[in-house]
């Protein structure tokens, strides 16, 4: 399809404020603003806000890195702006 | 086998690899010198930057920071993680695509500045070189501690063999040592956690026994943090898992420092620089998704590790008879890093929050490499512990120096003081500032400045104050000017390091109530970012427009797409 760079850097700038809105609300809400509203909470032997801050925090933050890199290889070849792989792990080569 | 005689074999051990390892990749040309000649696929890099990151301070230090913090200590663990999605979102793929060389050299192409870059190449060094000091030190004390030579002599040994693999391997040498680097590290962390957490939880996965119960003992069935909020309430301190108690940070602090680690670590020279070394946009995304990977196995460890060797150290030592404690407690004595001052003359170790009362004196250094001592495990395991801290420190003091030498022979000699010079004299000129960066680093390490620990919040606050706004702005809008990111870039500066050198030298005994907005100087970089970022703006409306190159070039790195 043809290329559209215009609507790529549209569809990246969306999913990026998505992905950073979570980061920030289970960063620095869960883990920091609400912490001790949560500890009332208990998540086996965690008080919930203290696991946020510690634990939970982190796994968030890999799987919104990992969304994006899934949700970004999307847009590279629905927009067609992907690149030409070399580092032979990259199977869709969308380009005109 | 005794501790030491497994400490030299691991020691021994790794140290031929990561030797053999920069034999077999040496490099002769700029581009292999600086960036590994952009072929470092996205795991391997993604592995290397889990090195290259993760210090002394993360290995040996920061489980015992946050031992003795309770919650504050999220401020490391969520600091410095999720800079890694700034990282990735914001940052990676669009130098990646940019290329070259260097994240100054972006700076000036970007801005038309060659004082932009100028500025960025200063604070390269600045902030490299104040980090590379602690590594130095922290391969010392481990050296030190497990081979029993003096402090001075562990330095030398590791200036020594940073010496060979980062002058001859370059960036491909450092990141493929750095991969063998981070295996032995996360080992040598994992370990040991494991064989901790099975023995006080029954559950050998430390980031789940963290939130089980204690299975042996007085509190045997109780949960283990409910144990530690105890155990603190019966001492006179602030609960473990307590957040905004007194005695603790206060949230706009908390919330401060977070921030300021977290953008400082999405603008740590080292760290950007290891995104130019893979082949393309699409793996710095996929790389920065690996380092994380591999970065959150210690985080998510560690604070786990904290709450095990609290609930040790209080048990093995509070109100017990001098003469009983047990041995681990005689030989980290010697070394000064813990003591007993009997200040009521009972015999008995009393530790309380109380500081008039309390007579036990723990270094936060120890928790880590004395913990699995402490947990009486096998004399293999604290080797291995000994060979993991040397891995951590010599991983990143390699990416550091790398930086180094680029900011000096690429940005500054190179692009400004001898543009003519040919790539041979260049890469001869790299590999002399790496050696020489080696050499200074490891008198920091025998002469430690007084204020290395404090010169951290530096790093992180110039870091963020500087670089992140900068780049940000760089790549997501076209309407910043030169003059914009320049007077931007010099106010963060500007602010945060007149902030942290009044709070930390001139009124060092200046408190939270005399602090701007309750926010300490290790803090303050989250302000001095949003003040860049307001400069900037506000400068480049009133400043000429950016030239049509400079549009271009944007548009260009936000493709992926190769240029053809």
């Amino acid at each position: 399809m043809a290329a559209d760079p215009k609507g790529y850097w549209r569809a990246n700038l969306r999913l990026m404020a998505v992905l950073l809105v979570v980061w920030f609300f289970a960063s620095y809400g869960l883990g920091i603003l609400w912490v001790e509203p949560l500890n009332q909470f208990m998540l086996g032997g965690f008080p919930l806000g203290f696991w946020f801050a510690q634990q939970g925090s982190i796994y968030v933050f890999v799987v919104l890195i990992a969304i994006y890199a899934v949700c970004m290889d999307r847009l590279d070849r629905r927009y067609g702006v992907g690149e030409d792989s070399q580092d032979g792990s990259d199977p869709a080569r969308s380009e005109p | 086998m005794d501790v030491q005689s497994w400490t030299y074999l691991f020691v021994g051990l790794t140290f031929s690899l990561y030797i053999g390892i920069a034999v077999l990749s040496r490099v002769r040309s700029t581009e292999g010198f600086y960036v590994a000649g952009r072929g470092i696929p996205a795991l391997a890099n993604g592995m290397a930057t889990g090195a290259d990151w993760m210090s002394a301070a993360s290995f040996i230090s920061m489980a015992g920071l946050i031992s003795f913090m309770g919650y504050t200590g999220t401020i490391y663990l969520m600091g410095w993680t999720g800079g890694y999605v700034l990282l990735a979102l914001l940052l990676a793929p669009y130098l990646r695509k940019y290329g070259k060389f260097t994240t100054s050299e972006f700076l000036g192409d970007r801005y038309h500045s060659q004082l932009a870059r100028l500025v960025g190449a200063l604070c390269t060094i600045f902030i490299s070189f104040t980090y590379i000091a602690g590594q130095m030190r922290g391969v010392g004390v481990v050296f030190s501690r497990f081979l029993e030579v003096d402090v001075n002599t562990g330095v030398l040994w590791g200036m020594g063999i940073v010496l060979v693999y980062a002058t001859v391997g370059g960036m491909r040498g450092i990141t493929y040592t750095q991969v063998a680097q981070y295996c032995v590290l996360i080992v040598a962390y994992l370990v040991p956690a494991a064989a901790i957490s099975w023995k006080i939880t029954g559950n050998p996965i430390p980031q789940l026994g963290f939130g089980g119960t204690v299975s042996e003992g007085a509190n045997a069935g109780r949960f283990l943090l409910e144990t530690l909020d105890a155990l603190h309430r019966d001492l006179g301190l602030p609960e473990y898992t307590g957040a905004w108690v007194p005695g603790k940070k206060s949230m706009v602090d908390v919330f401060a420092i977070t921030g300021a680690l977290m953008v400082g670590t999405a603008g740590l020279p080292h760290v950007l620089i290891r995104f130019y070394t893979v082949p393309s946009a699409r793996a710095a995304r996929w790389s920065a998704l690996w380092a994380l990977v591999f970065i959150s196995l210690l985080y998510t460890t560690a604070p786990a590790i904290s709450a095990f060797a609290r609930v040790n150290l209080i048990e093995d030592l509070n109100g017990v008879a001098y003469e009983d404690v047990p041995d681990w407690f005689h030989s980290w004595e010697t070394t000064g890093l813990i003591g007993f001052e009997d200040k009521d003359g009972d015999g008995r170790i009393r530790y309380s929050g109380d500081p008039e009362a309390n007579e036990l004196r723990v270094d936060r250094d120890i928790m880590v490499l004395a913990n699995p001592e402490i947990a009486k495990l096998p004399a293999w395991i604290v080797a291995l512990v000994a060979a993991g801290g040397l891995a951590a420190a010599l991983s990143t003091a390699a990416g550091l120096l790398l930086v180094i030498s680029s900011a000096i022979s690429h940005d500054i000699g190179k692009s400004w003081l001898w543009p003519s010079m040919s790539e041979a004299r260049e890469l001869g000129l790299a590999r002399g500032t790496a050696a020489v960066a080696v050499i200074v680093a490891g008198l920091f390490g025998i002469y430690p400045p007084g204020f290395v620990a404090q010169v951290v919040a530096f790093a992180f606050g110039l870091a963020a104050s500087s670089f992140f706004p900068a780049l940000v702005l760089g790549i997501f809008t076209t309407s910043t000017t030169k003059w914009g990111a320049i007077a931007g870039m010099l106010s963060g500066i500007g602010f945060t390091a007149s902030y942290i050198i009044w709070f930390k030298y001139v009124d060092p005994t200046a408190g939270s109530d005399v602090w701007w907005w309750g926010i300490s100087p290790e803090g303050i970089g989250s302000v001095g970012m949003l003040l860049n970022f307001a400069v900037a703006l506000v400068v480049s409306r009133f400043t000429e427009p950016a030239p049509e190159s400079v549009r271009a070039l944007v548009e260009e790195i936000r493709l992926p797409r190769r240029a053809r």
